[in-house]
Order: structure tokens, then C-alpha cells, then sequence
């Protein structure tokens, strides 16, 4: 029963999970940042879907209706994605450095290229 | 140019129209759905557009970097411009009203120009992100 | 234009300066623009923090729209405090950068530097001014992107994986902040903060807002970087450049202390926070966690910049162990202590500037020898880590004494105890920098080494001084930090 009603928040947070664990789990850089940008844009869902009110049409004025949406989520998640446009970028900038730097994506290659280089660098 | 004629004619003729679009919905932005952010992606997707099907030598001759990055600073200045424009003007930071002798009329004009700044910011920034990452081989 | 406008002007003048110095090109003009636009944000800083301590709470309405329904800036005691902080840092940081940054970072645009260390300082001016949650997180973001181009400018290709670590934190910290903003909006259908603490208080037993709370504490802990969320900082402090290591030690946790005093005491309320949420029950223990593990990892590190970003772990526990008590001396010393951190791990990490610029390097043993031929350098590392050890006269004593007395009032001796052996194990880290520094010979056939230019060495003697002075002049920060904590707890002022 909670299942149906509440759909929106399971879709959002299966959609967040499964983001969060391609974060953790997976060591290729580029795969990390799907992720993350899964888990981003299920966030964005969860705002959206809040915003909506059943029945309601487009918050345009307009004399044949009364029942709107509500647009501020809409606006706060436009905000939101632009972070998230911005953060994919920093991300890919950064991730294409790393691969001039190091010539590889894969965390674990990063690690053992840092670690044969010596000097600390644990944790 | 032979090669995927058929998204090269479609491509050409569309991308003036892509343009025109975006500029429809930069102008509509202060009381229709619409705005800087909107227009800003829709024109840079007719100039990525470009680049994709074409060839992107041209595309950045036509965009190059160093005005690109003019514009977007510019942009970002036209907004901030705008709202300390307001306090010039005795109202409060991003308070349009007192733009023109009609608060109505001075939030038209205000936000009008804040989408203009947004737009060309939003237009040149995805420019950059675009060419930067396309750059490399 | 008149006074009332400073509350925007102190986020605005940043903001409209980063683009402007992106277009003077000249990487000296730039540098000098971004020293005058410090300066001024200084100057405003302090004409807030008078202003506010003499009217009290100032609300700027962004826009002329009415809170709740507008965005308000409201500014009280403890973020003008905040603010103060971070701008006196920018504007001693920023002239030292000249030097450091020509030196350490190799790109050739340094005019871009200037631009995104400028928009890193008005994310964490606008954290700090804003009074509404979801602005938060935009500035925090805001801050935090361009903090992972500042650290991936470093010279290392290991700023690089560094930078990316601190992203992909970051980023889910951030969103998580997202997430817990979004419950509350969707519980109370407001974002500004004062609003939001009526509303909450008429709903607190929503789970909802249990998960919002949760969401909220954690996504703020990994910005402030509390064990055990804190593997990005130690990676992240040392590749960095080091005028943005300086800078973003003195001032990106102690925002996110700052956000999590907001969250915690104004919008949930001491009462919601402490009672029908363990945070104390988890704060504590953390905090206590990340004194005696950050401080005893220093020990081992030999970069020095690792060193000392282990010893923030440290401090940052300090700070947090005060937010734990919710108690007015606990606080009074959580928030003494943001800004005498600030003062002393940003004085430290110039000196290790000024050390780089000289002997291109930061190992502990191209320290041996330097205490008799760097003697101004080396003085002042050695009074900001006396400092961290929490010497009398030092201003490290004033926030330990707050906490230790908040400790016995709470009836928690062990942890007082446990604060006091957290001193012991930061003098053995001093203790090693200090053994390195002047009574090891320096090794043989060592190339000459001249004192830093005066130009880096000014502004590095400028925070250790003020962290000295506020160790004696305890008057002025514990008068306001008093204030901030009586603010928060709800205490009549």
C-alpha cells in the first residue's frame, strides 16, 4: 500500500542507491562520476515529484485554471542541475589530468602508481 | 562532405532554427516558461551541433576561446551589474522595481536583463566545457 | 547606497569580482585587484560584526521580497563571526599569494587562479551570510567546486587524484545536505531558516524529519570533516598549493562548524538535536575519536603539510567535542576555537609556504638545520604549533580552558582528561618539528637557504601575532563567541 502511494520515493531512492553504490564500488573514475550523477538526478526526482499537486496544471496564470503545481521546487532543482552540469565538468576535467598525469582511470592502478613513487601517502 | 549527407542537410537546415528558438525563448523568459538558462543551452547546442556534424575547426574559429570566456564573465557582470545597479537606484540588492518609474515596468526591464546575462553566460560556459573536453584526443 | 546594503555587498563584491579579474589577464593586476577586494571585505566584515553587536540581528531581504518568502540574509553574532574569520584570513592570505602562487603553480593563467580563489571566497562568505536553507547549499557548492580547482592546481599529479577524492565527497556530502533540505521543504513548505525552526518545532516527531536531521548531520560532518569522514582532508591539505592549503584550513571547516551549529541549534533546536536525537551520544565519541587518532597519526607523518592536516583532523575534533557539550562554555569554546584554529593552522601552513618557496620542499628532514638560517620562518611555525598544543598565552589555551570547564560542568571528567591527553600527544608532533628544526645539524653539502621574502613572511607573522594577542586579549572573541553560543542555545542575551 505504502509501495503504491508512496512510488516516487522508492523510484528515487532505488535510483539513489544504486548511484551511491556505483560511487563505492567502482574504481574506474569515469564509472564513479555516473554514479554520482545518478545519485544527483535521483535527488532532483525526489524535489520534483514533491512539487507536484494532483490535478494541478502548469504554473501559468491564466484565467480558465486554479489548481498549479507547485513551481519552487522546479526552480530550486534548475538551480541544482546547473551544480550538477558544473560538478560533472570539474569531474571530467579533473578526471582527464589524472589520466595525462597518471595514464589510467582505475583508482587501484592510481593507488599502486602512488605507492611504487613512495614517500607516505597512506590512507 | 559526402559522407552522412543526410545529416549534414538536415543539420544545416536546422540549425538556424535551433537559434532562432533559442532566442525566442531568452526573449520570453520574463513571463512565459523560458529564460537564460534555457536559451543559453539551446543556442550552445546549435554551435555543439555544428561541431559534431561538421567539423570543429570551424566552430571554434567562429567561437573562439578567449571571447568565450569574455562573454561569460560578462554575462555573470551584466547580472551582478543589475543588482547593484538596484542599489544605486535606492532600492534593495536584485530589487528591479525601482529600475523604472513603474515597479511593473522596472522588474520587466530588471529581469529581462539578468536573463540576458544568465543567458550568454550559460551559452559560453557549455561552449567551453564542449571545445576543452573535444580538444583532446 | 547606504550601510544597511553590507550584508549583500559582503557575498556580492566577490562575485562580481572573480569575473573581473578573469578579464584584466595580467596576472598582476589580477592579483593586486583580488588584495584590494580582500581588504575591502575585510574592512565590511568588521564595520557587520560592530554593527551587529551593538543593534543585534541584522535581515537584509534579497530582492525586496519579505521573508519566508524571500531570501533573507540574517546575520547574528556568531556568523558575522564567521565572516569576520574568513575574510581576515583571505585579506592576509591573498598578498602572500603573489610569491607562492608564481612559484607553485606551473599553468599559465594565474588570472584564472584569482578568479576561482575568488569564487571559492564568496561560496564560503555566502554560507556564512545566508539565511535560507536551500542558498546553503548552493554557495556550499559553489565554494567547494572551486576548492577542487584550487587543490587540483597543485604541483603534484597527486593534487590531481586528491582534488577527484575531495570531488566525489564532496559531492555526496553536498547532495546529502540536498536530500535533508528537501524533506524539511516537503514537511513545512519553507526554506528559510528562522521560518523553518517555528515549523520544525510544530512537527518534530515526522520521520521525515528525523531523516532530514540525519541527512543534514552527516552531509555536513563530511564538510567539516569529522572522523571518520575525513580521509579526503589529509590527501586534499597536503598536494594543494600552499597559500590555498592556508587558506582553506583556516577557513573551509570552520564554515562547515559554522553550518552545523545553524542546522543543529537554530532550525532543530538544541532541545530536538540533543534530546529526542543522540547527537551528543555521537558527537562526542567522535570528536574524542578524532583528538586522540588525528593527533597520533601526525606523529608519523614526515611531510610536514600531512603532518599538520592530520592535526586539523584533530582540532576540527576540539571544535566539534564544544558543539557536543550544547552547553554555553562548550560552545563559547567550539566557537573560540574556529577562529583561533584559524589564526594558528593558517599561520602554520604559510610558514610551510614560505618553506616550499625557499627550499622546495616540506619533508621533515629539509627541516634539519633550518631553525639558524630560516629563524623568522621557523619561529613562527613553532608558536603556531605551541599554540595547537594549547600553551598558556597562546590563544590554543582559551578555547581548552572553555572546553575543559564545559568538560567538569557536564560532569564529564574522562573527557577532560582525555582533552588534556590530546594536548600531550600534539606536543609530541610539535615536539619532532621543533627537535627537526633546531637541534639537528643540517645535512652536509646542504644547499644555502636565504629567509622568505618579506612580502610572504608579513602576512604569516600577522595570523601567528593575532593568535598570540587573542591568547592574551581574551576579552573581545570570548565576548562575542558568548553571545553567539547564548544566541543559539536560546538563552536570553
Amino acid at each position: 500500500m505504502d509501495i503504491l502511494t508512496h512510488f516516487n520515493y522508492w523510484a528515487a531512492i532505488a535510483l539513489a542507491t544504486i548511484g551511491l553504490y556505483a560511487v563505492v564500488a567502482r574504481h574506474n573514475l569515469i564509472k564513479k562520476l555516473i554514479g554520482l550523477s545518478l545519485f544527483q538526478t535521483a535527488v532532483f526526482l525526489l524535489f520534483i515529484t514533491i512539487g507536484k499537486v494532483t490535478g494541478g496544471t502548469a504554473p501559468i496564470l491564466d484565467a480558465a485554471y486554479s489548481l498549479y503545481s507547485n513551481p519552487l521546487p522546479h526552480v530550486l532543482i534548475l538551480t541544482a542541475i546547473v551544480v550538477s552540469v558544473s560538478t560533472l565538468a570539474v569531474g571530467l576535467a579533473l578526471a582527464i589530468a589524472i589520466k595525462r598525469d597518471y595514464g589510467t582511470v582505475e583508482e587501484d592502478e592510481i593507488h599502486d602508481a602512488d605507492s611504487a613513487a613512495g614517500t607516505g601517502g597512506e590512507e | 562532405m559526402s559522407d552522412f549527407l543526410v545529416l549534414k542537410v538536415m543539420a544545416k537546415l536546422l540549425i538556424p532554427f535551433i537559434l532562432l528558438f533559442g532566442f525566442y525563448v531568452q526573449m520570453h523568459g520574463d513571463y512565459g516558461p523560458g529564460g537564460g538558462f534555457q536559451a543559453g543551452v539551446i543556442v550552445a547546442a546549435a554551435f555543439i551541433l555544428y561541431a559534431i556534424v561538421f567539423e570543429i575547426g570551424t566552430a571554434r574559429r567562429v567561437a573562439p576561446m578567449a571571447v568565450l570566456v569574455t562573454i561569460a564573465c560578462l554575462g555573470v557582470l551584466l547580472y551582478a551589474g543589475v543588482g547593484v545597479a538596484n542599489l544605486v537606484y535606492g532600492g534593495r540588492f536584485l530589487e528591479y522595481g525601482v529600475l523604472a518609474h513603474e515597479p511593473a515596468h522596472g522588474n520587466h526591464i530588471g529581469i529581462l536583463i539578468v536573463e540576458i546575462g544568465v543567458g550568454m553566460a550559460v551559452a559560453a560556459v557549455m561552449m567551453i566545457i564542449f571545445f576543452s573536453f573535444a580538444r583532446r584526443r | 547606497m547606504n550601510a544597511g546594503h553590507l550584508p549583500i555587498l559582503q557575498v556580492a563584491l566577490p562575485l562580481i569580482a572573480a569575473p573581473l579579474c578573469v578579464l584584466l589577464r595580467r596576472p598582476a593586476f589580477a592579483w593586486a585587484f583580488t588584495t584590494l577586494v580582500s581588504w575591502a571585505l575585510l574592512a565590511m566584515s568588521i564595520l557587520l560584526l560592530i554593527r551587529v553587536m551593538a543593534d543585534g540581528v541584522i535581515s537584509y531581504r534579497l530582492g525586496g521580497w519579505a521573508p519566508p518568502f524571500g531570501i533573507e540574509y540574517r546575520l547574528d553574532a556568531v556568523n558575522c563571526f564567521v565572516i569576520l574569520v574568513i575574510s581576515a584570513v583571505a585579506a592576509v592570505v591573498t598578498p602572500y599569494m603573489r610569491q607562492s602562487v608564481a612559484r607553485e603553480i606551473t599553468a599559465p593563467r594565474h588570472n584564472l587562479f584569482y578568479g576561482v580563489y575568488l569564487l571559492a571566497l564568496t561560496g564560503l562568505l555566502g554560507i556564512a551570510a545566508t539565511g535560507d536553507a536551500f542558498n546553503i547549499y548552493v554557495f556550499m557548492e559553489i565554494s567547494s567546486l572551486a576548492s577542487y580547482v584550487l587543490i587540483g592546481l597543485g604541483s603534484s599529479r597527486r593534487a590531481r587524484a586528491a582534488a577527484f577524492q575531495y570531488l566525489i565527497m564532496g559531492t555526496i556530502g553536498a547532495t546529502f545536505l540536498l536530500i535533508g533540505i528537501g524533506l524539511l521543504y516537503m514537511m513545512t513548505g519553507t526554506l528559510n531558516l528562522a521560518d523553518l525552526s517555528l515549523r520544525v518545532a510544530e512537527v518534530p516527531d515526522m520521520r521525515p524529519i528525523y531523516a532530514a536531521f540525519a541527512f543534514i548531520t552527516i552531509g555536513v560532518l563530511i564538510k567539516l570533516a569529522l572522523f571518520p569522514l575525513h580521509i579526503w582532508l589529509p590527501n586534499a591539505y597536503t598536494h594543494a598549493p600552499s597559500a590555498v592549503s592556508a587558506f582553506l584550513a583556516a577557513s573551509a571547516t570552520k564554515v562547515g562548524a559554522y553550518v552545523l551549529l545553524r542546522f543543529v541549534f537554530t532550525l532543530f533546536g538544541p532541545e530536538f538535536s540533543f534530546e529526542r536525537m543522540p547527537l551528543m551520544e555521537i558527537l562526542m565519541p567522535l570528536s574524542l575519536i578524532a583528538i586522540l587518532v588525528g593527533s597520533g597519526v601526525a606523529i608519523f607523518q614526515h611531510d610536514l603539510k600531512r603532518l599538520f592536516a592530520y592535526s586539523s583532523i584533530g582540532q576540527i575534533g576540539y571544535i566539534a567535542l564544544g558543539i557536543s557539550f550544547a552547553s554555553t562554555s562548550g560552545l563559547t569554546g567550539a566557537i573560540v576555537h574556529i577562529f583561533n584554529h584559524a589564526m594558528m593552522k593558517g599561520g602554520i601552513f604559510l610558514a610551510l609556504g614560505c618553506m616550499m618557496y625557499r627550499t622546495g620542499s616540506v619533508e621533515l628532514s629539509a627541516l634539519h638545520g633550518l631553525g639558524r638560517r630560516m629563524p623568522f620562518t621557523m619561529a613562527a611555525l613553532i608558536i603556531g604549533g605551541l599554540g595547537l598544543v594549547g600553551v598558556p598565552l597562546t590563544s590554543g589555551f582559551v578555547s581548552k580552558w572553555y572546553l575543559v570547564q564545559a568538560a567538569l560542568e557536564a560532569d564529564l571528567w574522562p573527557v577532560a582528561l582525555l582533552i588534556l591527553l590530546g594536548s600531550l600527544v600534539a606536543l609530541i608532533y610539535v615536539g619532532r618539528v621543533i627537535e627537526a628544526a633546531y637541534f639537528r645539524p643540517p645535512p652536509p653539502g646542504a644547499p644555502a637557504v636565504r629567509e622568505a621574502p618579506w612580502q610572504m613572511l608579513i602576512p604569516t607573522w600577522i595570523l601567528l601575532a593575532a593568535s598570540l594577542y587573542f591568547g592574551v586579549h581574551t576579552d573581545i572573541t570570548v565576548s562575542v563567541a558568548e553571545r553567539g553560543a547564548e544566541m543559539l542555545l536560546g538563552l536570553p542575551a
